[in-house]
């Protein structure tokens, strides 16, 4: 249980685009009649993609008429799960996976860089303002660790040097590209694979 | 040493491509509908024969499972779920699945879906694997435009359908009750067992709860036979199993192997040894971080399977292998795992919610050795308060690791923590709040 804090400062209105409103209503056909509050996580996906990334207390609102339930039950969800954004974040959201196994392989110097790079506390908007970086729990990536997560994109096998060059593009406006930094490929064993040999070099 | 041809995921390290047609490449999607038309019985006591545990943890017999949901359609449509919300630190082995080998997750899905008379299929994905996700969708529209699932599935007459469904970040919706909850659209907290959700689950319909790497390896099984399957490994402990070793090693890899197969081989064979030598290792967390961890000693001549670990106080788990070496401080690394418990903890049962931050906060004090030698004992009696007091397992998740440390590291707990809170010696300091401890029938300290 996640405590996350609330923006305080609130835009008045909020509603889909007519793009949204279309994939709004595939989302709850994917349940059966009458039960469209299953649709409550991805339309507040939906309403964070739309709103540079974090939701408004009006989205809330708007998602509850939508769906006919709650506001409440919606404030409940958006609040539960960590991966709702209820406070602006960055155009680049760094997340920065500390757990054991990418603490092991030296996670918190990559946190170190961010604080020196990005913002001295979590949370906290660059001084120009497109970047923002926070501390998460495992990510699901821990053979490749350490590593970050930047919007949707997972960046794997990471030291300080790496993150700071990545820093440094986002700077710049540019998407850095995802996936391993020590050049291996998924998740097989660097130089010198063990398993399926023969599939690699048939 | 497994041969090739009889690992299930030819394509780990995606090097054959995961669309539809190198798939059926590789045999998926392959007499499909042959296997479905033999019928339920047969394919619930074919895996029931292969012995094929689950493998997102708990190792429950997949076929018995299968065999709880009931026989005929009431009033109520059965639902499939797959649990594809992979949180467990050091587990990350349905990504690979998600991403490189999703046509064997959706055969598995249609072959299991008609066994337990699902029409409809929901597959939980954690939200970070956003990615994954997208692949899997990709996978699945391909299947459609097939007519490999949808109506008349594979030519069997069996409507199917398969949605997917995002997780947003919180690691208790990997417990089957939480899931439910979540993709019913509430917050994630466990439900009471019983009633069981294969009797009363989603929607308060009968619902059968598989993990991804289970569901995946299931065709392969039906294909190649029962026989197959449980001539590899041990008795009870059948099969093939995708390892994951993080941590201290030198290359850090996914791998399938033989279940049984001795974690010193693991180690040394596929991830390259341990960071510094064998003889620099500390500890290994066998399955992931809510199991309790091995010292060496015990990892020279450990096996991996459930049965073997179960002996040594420990358990399989995910089989997420984190390897800690002796360069790191293993009272903060515990530390740290108590955090995420902490973190994760739904906040329903007191136990677990006010429990999880009290180990954590001892354990940090104790990574610097600010804690006094007591705290040590009380420690262990945190963890025996919460666990077995909780609703769902993650009391159990949360304690053994500590109560790991507690069994095979408390020596050097207690050589770090040895700070006493009472001043025995210098009984004249004017102000001592503590001195009526002091008197001669209160001053005796256990040491």
């Amino acid at each position: 249980m996640s405590l996350k804090k609330i923006s305080k400062d609130q835009p008045e209105k909020f509603e889909f685009n007519d793009r949204n409103i279309e994939l709004a209503k595939k989302m709850i056909n994917n349940y059966p009649e009458g039960k469209q509050q299953s649709a409550v996580m991805s339309l507040l996906y939906i309403a964070q993609r739309q709103n540079n990334n974090w939701i408004p207390l009006a989205a809330m609102k708007y998602i509850a008429k939508f769906l006919s339930m709650p506001y409440i039950k919606v404030y409940e969800v958006a609040t539960f799960y960590s991966m709702y954004n209820l406070t602006p974040v960055g155009k680049f959201f760094y997340q920065v996976c500390t757990t054991t196994p990418c603490m092991l392989r030296g996670a918190y110097k990559l946190v170190d860089v961010c604080k020196k790079k990005i913002s001295n506390k979590e949370n906290e908007i660059s001084s120009d303002g497109n970047s923002s970086w926070v501390e998460v729990e495992c990510l699901g990536a821990c053979i490749n660790a350490p590593m970050i997560q930047i919007n949707d994109e997972y960046y794997e096998d990471l030291d300080e040097k790496k993150l700071e060059n990545i820093i440094e593009q986002t700077m710049k406006g540019k998407t850095p590209k995802p996936g391993s930094y020590r050049g291996r490929v998924n998740s097989e064993p660097e130089n010198n694979r063990t398993t399926l040999v023969g599939i690699k070099n048939a | 040493m497994l041969e090739d041809k009889d690992r299930i995921f030819q394509n780990l390290y995606n090097d054959l491509g995961e669309d539809v047609e190198s798939s059926r490449k590789r045999g998926d999607w392959k007499d499909t509908n042959e296997v479905i038309l033999k019928g339920r019985d047969w394919i619930i006591n074919e895996i029931k024969s292969s012995e094929l545990r689950g493998r997102g943890g708990a190792g429950f017999p997949t076929g018995l499972k299968w065999s709880f949901a009931p026989k005929d359609v009431g009033s109520r449509p059965h639902y499939l779920v797959i649990n594809a919300d992979e949180s467990e630190p050091g587990t990350c082995k349905d990504r690979d699945i998600l991403r490189f080998e999703p046509h064997k997750l959706i055969e598995g899905c249609l072959i299991a879906a008609y066994t337990v008379n699902a029409h409809v299929c929901y597959i939980y994905i954690r939200g970070e694997y956003y990615n994954e996700g997208q692949k899997l969708q990709k996978a699945i529209d391909e299947a459609y435009s097939q007519k490999l699932i949808g109506k008349n599935a594979s030519n069997t007459g069996w409507d199917f359908d398969i949605y997917i469904h995002y997780g947003a970040g919180a690691y208790i919706c990997g417990e089957e009750t939480a899931l439910l909850e979540s993709l019913e659209g509430k917050k994630g907290q466990p439900r009471l067992k019983p009633p069981f959700p294969a009797l009363i689950g989603l929607y308060g319909c009968p619902t059968i709860i598989n993990n991804v790497e289970t569901i995946a390896v299931v065709p392969t099984i039906l294909k190649r036979g029962a026989k197959w399957f449980s001539s590899l490994g041990k008795p009870k402990n059948t099969g093939t199993k995708i390892f994951c070793i993080s941590g201290n090693v030198n290359r850090p890899c996914n791998v399938e192997e033989e279940m049984g197969i001795p974690l010193k081989e693991l180690i040394e064979k596929h991830a390259g040894g341990v960071i510094g030598g064998w003889e620099n290792l500390k500890a290994i967390i066998p399955g992931g971080s809510s199991m309790p961890m091995l010292p060496k000693e015990i990892c020279e001549t450990i096996k991996m399977d459930f049965d073997s670990l179960v002996e040594q106080k420990s358990g399989l788990g995910t089989a997420g292998i984190v390897v800690i070496n002796k360069d790191q401080d293993i009272i903060q690394c515990m530390a740290r795992i108590a955090r995420f418990y902490k973190h994760e903890s739904c906040g329903q049962c007191t136990p677990c919610r006010e429990g999880s931050g009290w180990m954590w906060r001892m354990l940090e004090r104790m990574a610097k050795g600010e804690a006094s030698r007591e705290e040590v004992d009380m420690l262990m009696d945190v963890t025996k308060q919460i666990e077995g007091h909780t609703i769902c397992a993650f009391g159990e998740g949360s304690s053994w690791p500590v109560q790991g440390l507690l069994r095979h590291f408390k020596k050097e707990i207690v050589k770090r923590n040895n700070f006493n809170p009472l001043v025995s010696k210098d009984n004249k300091i004017p102000y001592l709040v503590d001195q009526h401890l002091l008197e001669n029938d209160n001053a005796e300290i256990k040491s």
